[in-house]
């Protein structure tokens, strides 16, 4: 596994800049973060966009693990309701979406800190928006303070024993 | 490392538990006395009259083994963790709270301030007009007392010291531990960093799993006291929130065979870093509606989502922690 | 943790390249810092920047660096991997390693082009490396799923497009279902008059292609026909098609019109729909005289026998022997399988209505273009005369160009065709009635071959060009029954006021009504016009989002007919490859479950749509059918005991670039 112990690297100049890991889905919000740069629209440097094929790929456990590893906002993108790639992966981000925002609630992270966005491949102008939006509502709500050092626990993560179980 | 007689040193210790881990030994029964026969038990607080000093006494690495229960919470389990850890070949993380953080683990969802103030001001039972709390340190005519410092939050124990072994479970069940302990006396024992434990889910084994629908979508979610359990059909058919799918196995599924559902004490498989979330992300995938209100009113159904999902893994989940009142903005996140 | 791949002197090592793509990406981001910073990076063996990294020497680069360095991982940062992952995979591949062993970072359309702040571009950059450095590691040698291409073609929409389409696709002696939703093939083509800037004859040129269709072998022809259900995917579509009732047997009808003849109506008196209302047709009709198939159609709306029972019946009496109408039929559907489909469903014109001020419905003497079609057509609904309702023959006619075009209150977007087909008209009407006609243009717009040359052609010939929006049409003051057409000529800078006897709205092109369920229904995007959109606007301009699904035509954009049908020869050409290749390669991104680990708990068994999961009696197991999933990791995210992997997605993978991303803290 490679290293994390890198240089520090973030943009911060005078104040506080938002970090936002954003899960897009390959063919509905990915593709319109694609036509925003086509059309040269200007947004927010501040979204570090992963590709998921769905949404409905976004495990709750990434959502979790961006928040513990420094992340002050995760945006999910992907198809509007009913025209999932996939039939119906979105609505199950929703549901999962919906649990989790309790759960973060509990856990001291306010639940807009988790973002969840339908934006179709059309719609670059929607994507600017959202990243726009969440990276000022995001500035408003502070710096999130997740002491986690998750490192140690994925490190030792405990492994298999089959041959004594068995 | 053996003593003159040539039984291998084994000792017990409890950090922040239930003792039902000690319960759990003693629970072996007959094979206890197996395991007093094959060992040279050098330190158990709860069963034994050794102190802390004996152990102190002992050469680094004289004990063959060492079975840990209970999460850290406070500085002396911190110290005797490290003591313990130094004097054993083997150190095991025994039951859920010194594995995952267990139930004392839920502590994290306050800090220390909280607690403290709860237990020595606010609780409806406390009478403490001066505000006295516990204090590390008090100088008293009779001399100076000191109590463990009470930190701010519950860890694991492999969050303390490294760990060895892992003997999942609220407590461990019993065949399990006489796997474990067979196994460490036989040397044969599996890449360090194990969880001695079945790495599949609890459904595997469980005796309902053939009552389980092939296509199992829920629209309502219930409590135990709030349905006439059929004792044959799977739980979550029944739609009651069993955890046996992120659960691993290995335990025969007692909870579940008692009309319990599984609450998750032996913790996730190898492959999921945090349990909650991916036994959230499993229910919350089959509620059976697309509507955003009607998925708002099932998801309502699960009383205490933090209590529910983390029960016996807080500690050990991403977060760790309830988040704590973070710095106003505009005030610099990082250099 | 699974072991990755390694180089043969046991370790992972990776070659980073960063794009400068000329001053697209290293205008904003300093190309150089974010290589410097990724040679400083775990694994990284080497790092360079280059101009271009998609132009050979760039790819040959990549591939040299595989063999000198022994590099087993190749990351390039340059523009979105939908448009250059597949050049750079190859590359990867051609350089000797496993084409799965390279990812790509979106650096242009995610940062250089989108952010103007020089530093946030490039610290952006970094993270977005680091991330793909950190995921590499673990990326796994894959190979691409290859399945059978099943060479039959379906194509939507029977215009000119699907007609092209069809035909080139079964000159290669491939079968196609040609299914169109009216009764007849010709779609907005059959209605023109004349074609731009040629004026040719519309029927003269269409109406053999449509003839070819009926009579080619290869080319089962479904009118009155709607697609209502696709499943599967390229290679291997199965399509259920709705076929409405005509009540007249297709086979046994030869159009001799003697029904219609016989009908107990005797005067037509239902407005025809192919001659958008200005003729009159009875309850039995052919669509037009030309139309294909050649077979009479029931509209069961106006017919006696359908709404009474007790019509006489004298169409089946005339129609005797040969039996062809039946009452009785009833709707049904077919289930046909394809391996590639061809969408040629053309467009809708503009509702002229719904600007109001041009007095569209208010004013009878205010026309569409496309009514003007109709009108200057001789087989149209006045023989080709081009008179006003009540019979006169305009002496002034003002065409009104950018109807539904150009406008911020109805579409942006310029609908290509009108300042055309509006000189056409122009010339047209002038033949037809010597009329005085004046075109309101905002810019005339002929880009074309020969357009230019007709547009001087028809200002010669005396057309009026008022360069200005139209902004009023109103009835003239006095009973003279003229309107007046009220613009500001931007080129004299005063407000004219002209009174004309008709007035023609060039209306725009729009999506089909049904544009968006279609789309659904496909499984393809629209653009926000709603259009269909293209993979790419440049370089897969008839290509969609999902393999095997082709454009061409309006459907995709407004466009002429030169230009739909080098669309539709294209989309066919593309039809063509895949079919002639046989098989098709498939991305790997599939899901599966580690059946050791899997405890049969059948958490995932419903969430997929495509029934790919089955939970196996045998084993007490769940199993993901291969062939079945689409790779959209649904399953994998829900699984509780994180047993479904997904290839090319896995877990520790994303969990890598989330760690990636983050890193500097």
């Amino acid at each position: 596994m490679p290293d994390g112990g890198l240089e520090t690297s973030s943009v911060t100049r005078d104040g506080f800049e938002p970090r936002i890991v954003a899960f897009f889905c390959n063919w509905c919000t990915y593709t319109a973060a694609d036509l925003a740069g086509t059309s040269r629209m200007k947004y927010a440097p501040n979204a570090r966009v992963i590709r998921v094929m769905c949404s409905g790929r976004v495990d709750p456990q990434f959502v979790l693990d961006a928040f513990a590893r420094g992340a002050d906002g995760v945006l999910i993108g992907g198809c509007h309701p009913g025209d999932c790639h996939y039939q119906e992966g979105n609505y199950k981000t929703l549901r999962r979406v919906h649990l989790l925002r309790r759960v973060l609630r509990e856990m001291g992270i306010e639940e807009e800190r988790l973002r969840l966005e339908w934006i179709s491949a059309s719609e670059g102008d929607r994507l600017r928006t959202a990243v726009n939006q969440f990276t000022e509502q995001l500035r408003t709500l502070g710096p999130l303070s997740v002491e986690a050092p998750a490192e140690a626990l994925t490190e030792t993560a405990p492994v298999a024993a089959e041959e004594v179980a068995a | 490392m053996a003593d003159p007689a040539g039984k291998p040193k084994v000792a017990f210790y409890w950090c922040a538990s239930c003792g039902g881990c000690e319960e759990a030994v003693v629970d072996l029964a007959e094979d206890i006395l197996k395991v007093v026969d094959a060992v040279d038990i050098a330190f158990w607080p709860v069963a034994l009259d050794f102190k802390r000093a004996d152990v102190e006494a002992l050469e680094d690495g004289a004990l063959a083994a060492c079975f840990i229960n209970g999460a850290i919470r406070t500085s002396e389990q911190e110290e005797m963790a490290h003591l313990l850890r130094r004097k054993s070949g083997v150190l095991v993380a025994f039951g859920s709270c010194a594995h995952l953080g267990g139930i004392p683990g839920l502590a994290n969802l306050f800090d220390r301030e909280a607690i403290l103030d709860r237990v020595y001001r606010t609780a409806p039972t406390v009478d403490n007009d001066d505000g006295t709390r516990p204090q590390v340190r008090a100088e008293t005519p009779e001399g100076r007392l000191t109590l463990p410092e009470f930190s701010d939050t519950v860890r694991t124990l492999d969050q303390t010291v490294e760990v060895d072994y892992y003997l999942p479970g609220c407590p461990p069940p019993v065949g399990l531990i006489v796997d474990a302990v067979t196994a460490i006396l036989e040397g044969r024992l599996p890449p360090r960093g194990s969880v001695l434990a079945p790495d599949v889910a609890l459904c595997s084994e469980c005796p309902r799993k053939t009552t389980k629908p092939e296509r199992l979508l829920l629209k309502e979610l219930r409590r135990p006291h709030e349905v006439l359990m059929d004792p044959e059909t799977c739980l979550l058919a029944q739609g009651l929130l069993c955890l046996g799918p992120a659960t691993r196995g290995g335990c025969g599924a007692p909870c579940v065979s008692a009309n319990m559902p599984c609450t998750g004490c032996l913790g996730p498989t190898s492959r999921v870093r945090d349990y909650g979330a991916k036994a959230l992300s499993a229910l919350a995938s089959v509620v059976d509606s697309n509507d955003e209100a009607e998925i708002a009113a099932v998801m309502a159904q699960v009383a205490d989502p933090v209590g529910t999902f983390y029960r016996y893994s807080l500690p050990a989940s991403l977060l760790r922690r309830r988040a704590r009142r973070h710095a106003p903005a505009g005030g610099g996140v990082s250099s | 943790m699974r072991e990755p791949e390694i180089s043969p002197d046991g370790a992972v090592r990776v070659g980073v390249y960063i794009c400068h793509c000329g001053t697209n990406i290293a205008g904003t981001i300093d190309v150089r810092a974010v290589t410097e910073y990724a040679a400083t990076l775990p694994h990284v063996v080497v790092a360079r920047d280059y101009k271009y990294m998609c132009s050979d020497p760039g790819q040959t680069l990549i591939q040299q660096d595989i063999r000198d360095h022994h590099l087993t991982r190749i990351i390039v940062a340059s523009c979105s991997p939908l448009l250059h992952e597949h050049t750079f995979r190859a590359a990867t591949a051609g350089g000797g390693l496993n084409p799965y062993h390279f990812q790509m970072v979106n650096i242009r359309e995610h940062a250089s082009w989108v952010h103007e702040d020089r530093q946030a571009a490039t610290e952006k950059a970094k993270d977005l490396v680091r991330a793909a450095v950190f995921r590499v590691y673990f990326h796994e040698p894959l190979e691409r799923r290859e399945v059978p291409i099943n060479p039959d073609v379906l194509v939507v929409g029977g215009g000119i497009a699907g007609i092209h389409a069809a035909l080139t696709l079964a000159g290669a002696r491939k079968h196609v279902y040609l299914v169109e939703r009216e009764p007849s093939i010709g779609g907005h083509m059959a209605k023109f008059d004349k074609t731009f800037p040629t004026l040719d004859c519309a029927a003269c040129i269409l109406t053999p292609k449509m003839t070819a269709v009926r009579t080619n072998p290869h080319i089962t022809l479904w009118t009155y026909s709607e697609v209502v259900g696709v499943e599967g995917y390229v290679g291997n579509f199965k399509v259920t098609v709705k076929r409405k009732p005509r009540y007249v047997i297709e086979d046994l009808c030869v159009g001799c019109a003697e029904c219609i003849e016989a009908c107990v109506y005797k005067a037509a008196r239902f407005p025809d729909e192919f001659n958008l209302g200005l003729g009159k047709r009875k309850p039995i009709y052919l669509p037009f005289p030309q139309a294909v198939p050649l077979v009479a159609v029931i509209d069961p709306e106006t017919c006696i026998e359908f709404k009474s029972g007790k019509c006489k019946k004298t169409c089946v009496e005339v129609c005797g022997e040969r039996n062809a109408i039946d009452f009785t039929q009833e709707e049904h559907t077919e289930t046909i399988e394809v391996g590639t489909i061809i969408l040629a469903t053309g467009f809708q014109v503009f509702d002229a209505k719904r600007i109001p001020y041009y007095g569209y419905g208010v004013y009878p003497n205010v026309y569409t273009a496309l009514e003007v079609e109709r009108l200057v057509n001789a087989s149209g609904p006045t023989s080709g005369e081009v008179v006003l309702r009540d019979g006169r023959t305009p002496k002034s006619v003002a065409i009104v160009h950018c109807v539904g075009s150009r406008d911020e209150n109805t579409n942006r977007y310029c609908s290509r065709v009108c300042c055309m087909y509006s000189l056409k008209l122009a010339h047209l009407i002038k033949e037809h009635t010597d009329a005085e006609v004046y075109n309101f243009y905002i810019d005339m717009r002929t880009p074309g071959k020969g357009f230019e040359e007709f547009y001087n052609r028809v200002a010669e010939e005396g057309t009026q060009l008022i360069r200005g929006k139209v902004a009023d049409v109103y009835p003239e003051p006095g009973d003279g029954g003229r309107l007046i057409v009220q613009a500001e000529d931007t080129l004299l800078g005063k407000v004219r006021k002209i009174p004309v006897d008709m007035v023609v709205l060039a209306v725009g092109l729009e999506p089909q009504a049904d544009a968006q369920d279609v789309r659904r229904m496909f499984n393809i995007t629209c653009s926000t016009e709603g259009f269909f959109l293209e993979r790419h606007p440049k370089l897969a301009p008839v290509n969609t989002f999902t393999d095997g699904i082709f454009l061409a035509g309006a459907c995709q954009g407004p466009k002429d007919i030169p230009d739909t049908v080098a669309q539709a020869g294209s989309a066919a050409a593309e039809a063509l490859a895949l079919i002639d290749a046989g098989t098709v390669e498939l991305e790997p991104n599939t899901a599966y479950v580690v059946e050791e680990a899997c405890s049969g708990c059948k958490t995932c068994v419903p969430l997929c749509p495509y029934s790919a999961i089955s939970f196996m009696e045998a084993t007490q197991k769940a199993q993901i059918n291969e062939v079945l999933c689409k790779g959209c990791g649904v399953c994998v995210a829900a699984c509780p005991s994180g047993s479904i992997r997904q290839h090319l997605f896995q877990d520790e993978e994303i969990f890598e670039e989330i760690k990636g991303v983050l890193a500097h803290a």
